[in-house]
């Protein structure tokens, strides 16, 4: 394939915060995702992982990543996340670098979490909300789901929800998308994730990179327009990202896609 | 429907019909290893002149149990079998255990597959720990010492314990894999440190942080060596005797499935002359390498359905000589796990090396083919085909006579496979095994 590089830069600089703490659900998936997609339009990668008590300097990336955990190892991330990266993500939301959080993530990004049992979690406050699990008698929100976001064009994304906390959004953060099947934020207001900026929260997994590319590209081209407003992507041949895209899309309305498209093979 | 009914019309049926059983009740729990575990005990136990009574495999649900009492009954409600092998749903343990009143409880593994159905992997240790404190003190808890998760379950049980694990670093992977679940000490959250990784989180590990460490098993396996998709060898060490023992079940996995069948048959006072027998005999389950004829050549059925899991049996495919077809069926049907996000923590990346063809298949082909793109494999060599019947035939046609075909199912789409393959005439029905 011939790429297409307009702009001078040609290094994607990532950087995956607790990689060990919060990789559920196939979250590297979306490191896999990210790092593919930029490299096959010739574009460097290069992914740093920062656990517990590693410093991140200010300004050394351009897309910070954060995954989900379940509640133990999300309540280990949530101190060090305020004492040693706060200043190092407020600094990227400053200067127009992506971040990317999913799920357990997603949720510290917020004010506060409260979560079942225990102490609130305080978040590092990047995006204007709170989340709040009704408690442990109360029903998860699991299953699959597809939104509709205005900010991609109008483009579905598609993933897998598993989460107890409620997210209520505040005045200055908009949501990711608008619900079109499964719970969303919270199951009742048909929000889901948050953006503010290039700040951006989800609940999707599934992972939510790999079978979203629409997703991917953009926030690919927003980390790089950072330090380079003149970078535009070479578009990417998505056929097996459209087919599982559109299987999954056809599976969270209750089909069978193998009925769906038949017996039919498909290279 | 009967078990449903039965429950229906007497709730207290199961424990009613449980105390009948003269010998007794064993049940094995756990994310893996439940159904080669518990059919693994009723081989040793017919040996030793018992009748077991067993449920299903996957009919592991309170009314799965249920059925099975009722099915083995008479009009007059006596049972045809005096011991019960029940291999129960992890998340179910809580619910039968107090209405089975079991002789053993078998603790196998903890692997987070289907977090969709149980919340997260500490809320089911925690459910198991409020069970086993419900327990009688007559009722022994057997369980996986290689497992820190199970481990902690299994050391705080007040009764009887019996640990069972092996103790050949040999046996190691090297590193802990991205598939891991149990990194982190449960009790101070420090990193666990291994001198050997098994897989998974499964290994020989200690927590620097408490002291914490790996109980030592009473019943072990040492000296392992690996025969690829023969099986394995190793010396069976127990408190009853030692021998070197041969299972025709291949992967690491297996060897705490014996461990853990002869560890419960120990504590049922079966000679350890018949457990080491038996466990010579005892041929796999269909989807667990059982071996079929297909258009006269050979096909390896290996079940996969979670990472830990997948990454051992590619181990397992890859030690294999020659060449080769591999058949990858993804469902997603509430048995299997709703969330296929799974398959992103498998190392897929081992089958980009080499040339061999891929038929991916099942309700979540397209996002089997997604991930194989991601790992690098050159997408020449993949063919979707979402229905198994069809993906089957693509992957026999492209093995041909010279290649050795390995089919990979999640476990619904093991199911279907087999019933594809019981209308050609090729597999026993499923209630005969």
């Amino acid at each position: 394939m011939h790429c297409v590089i307009v702009g001078t830069l040609m290094e994607l600089r990532i950087c995956h915060l607790y990689p060990d703490l919060l990789n559920l659900y196939g979250d590297r998936g979306n490191l896999m995702a990210l790092s593919a997609r930029a490299r096959w339009r010739g574009i460097e990668v290069r992914v740093d992982e920062r656990g517990l008590h590693d410093a991140v300097p200010s300004g050394g990336h351009d897309l910070y990543f954060l995954g989900g955990g379940e509640d133990r190892q999300q309540r280990l991330a949530a101190q060090d996340l305020r004492e040693s990266k706060g200043a190092a993500l407020r600094d990227a939301a400053g200067r127009g670098a992506v971040v990317l959080a999913v799920c357990g993530g997603y949720q510290l990004l917020g004010r506060y979490y409260r979560p079942a049992e225990g102490e609130d979690l305080l978040g590092v406050g990047l995006l204007d909300l709170t989340t709040e699990h009704p408690g442990p008698a109360a029903q998860r929100l699991i299953g699959n789901i597809v939104i509709r976001s205005a900010l991609l064009g109008g483009a579905t994304l598609v993933g897998f929800e598993n989460h107890g906390g409620r997210t209520r959004l505040g005045p200055s953060a908009r949501p990711l998308g608008v619900v079109l099947s499964g719970y969303g934020n919270n199951g009742e207001d048909r929000t889901e994730g948050a953006v503010s900026g290039h700040v951006y929260g989800t609940y999707l997994h599934g992972p939510l990179l790999p079978k979203n590319p629409v997703l991917t590209d953009h926030l690919i081209g927003a980390a790089l327009r950072s330090r380079d407003p003149e970078m535009v992507l070479a578009p990417l041949p998505d056929r097996v990202e459209t087919a599982a895209h559109n299987a999954a899309l056809a599976r969270a309305h209750g089909l069978y896609p193998s009925k769906a498209s038949g017996t039919g093979v498909h290279r | 429907m009967p078990g449903r009914v039965a429950q229906a019309i007497e709730p207290g049926v199961v424990r009613r019909l449980a105390r009948r059983l003269s010998a007794g009740v064993v049940i094995v729990t756990g994310t893996n290893g439940k159904t080669t575990t518990s059919r693994l005990i009723s081989h040793v136990v017919q040996a030793a002149g018992l009748t077991p009574v067993h449920n299903r495999a996957g009919a592991n649900l309170a009314t799965g149990i249920a059925a099975a009492l009722v099915q083995h009954s008479t009009a007059q409600g006596r049972l045809r079998g005096d011991l019960g092998v029940f291999e129960v749903d992890e998340a179910t343990l809580p619910v039968v255990s107090g209405p089975l009143a079991p002789r053993s409880i078998v603790l196998t593994n903890l692997f987070r597959d289907q977090l969709d159905r149980y919340g997260e992997i500490d809320i089911v240790a925690g459910r198991w720990q409020r069970a086993l404190s419900g327990a009688a003190g007559a009722t022994a808890v057997i369980f996986n010492a290689d497992d820190p998760l199970v481990a902690d379950v299994g050391t705080g049980y007040g009764g009887p314990r019996v640990a069972f694990g092996i103790a050949d670093v040999s046996c190691g992977i090297g590193v802990v894999e991205h598939a891991a679940d149990a990194r982190y000490c449960y009790r101070c959250g420090s990193r666990y440190v291994y001198d050997a990784v098994f897989f998974g989180h499964m290994g020989l590990y200690r927590c620097d942080g408490c002291g914490w460490r790996r109980p030592e098993p009473a019943v072990v396996a040492t000296d392992v060596r690996m025969l690829g998709i023969e099986g394995t060898e190793f010396t069976l060490q127990t408190p009853a005797g030692t021998q070197r023992v041969r299972t025709p079940l291949p992967g690491v996995y297996n060897i705490h499935n014996v461990l853990a069948a002869s560890a419960a048959c120990l504590r049922l006072n079966v000679p350890f002359e018949t457990i080491t027998r038996q466990i010579g005999t005892f041929t796999p389950a269909f989807g667990r390498a059982e071996a079929v004829r297909l258009n006269g050549h050979q096909a390896v059925v290996l079940l996969a359905k979670n990472p830990a899991g997948f990454n051992e049996v590619l181990r397992t495919v890859l030690r294999e000589p020659g060449d080769r077809v591999v058949m990858i069926a993804i469902n997603d049907l509430t048995a299997d796990g709703r969330d296929i996000s799974w398959l992103w923590d498998v190392d897929f990346e081992m089958l980009a090396p080499g040339a061999a063809p891929i038929v991916v298949s099942g309700l979540r082909a397209e996002d089997m083919a997604l991930r194989l793109r991601y790992a690098g494999i050159d997408e020449a060599r993949v063919t979707t085909v979402p229905s198994i019947a069809a993906g089957l035939d693509a992957a026999a046609m492209a093995a041909g006579p010279a290649r050795r075909l390995f089919v990979l199912p999640t476990y619904t789409a093991m199911l279907e496979l087999r019933r594809v393959l019981q209308k050609r005439g090729l597999v026993r029905r499923f209630w005969e095994q």
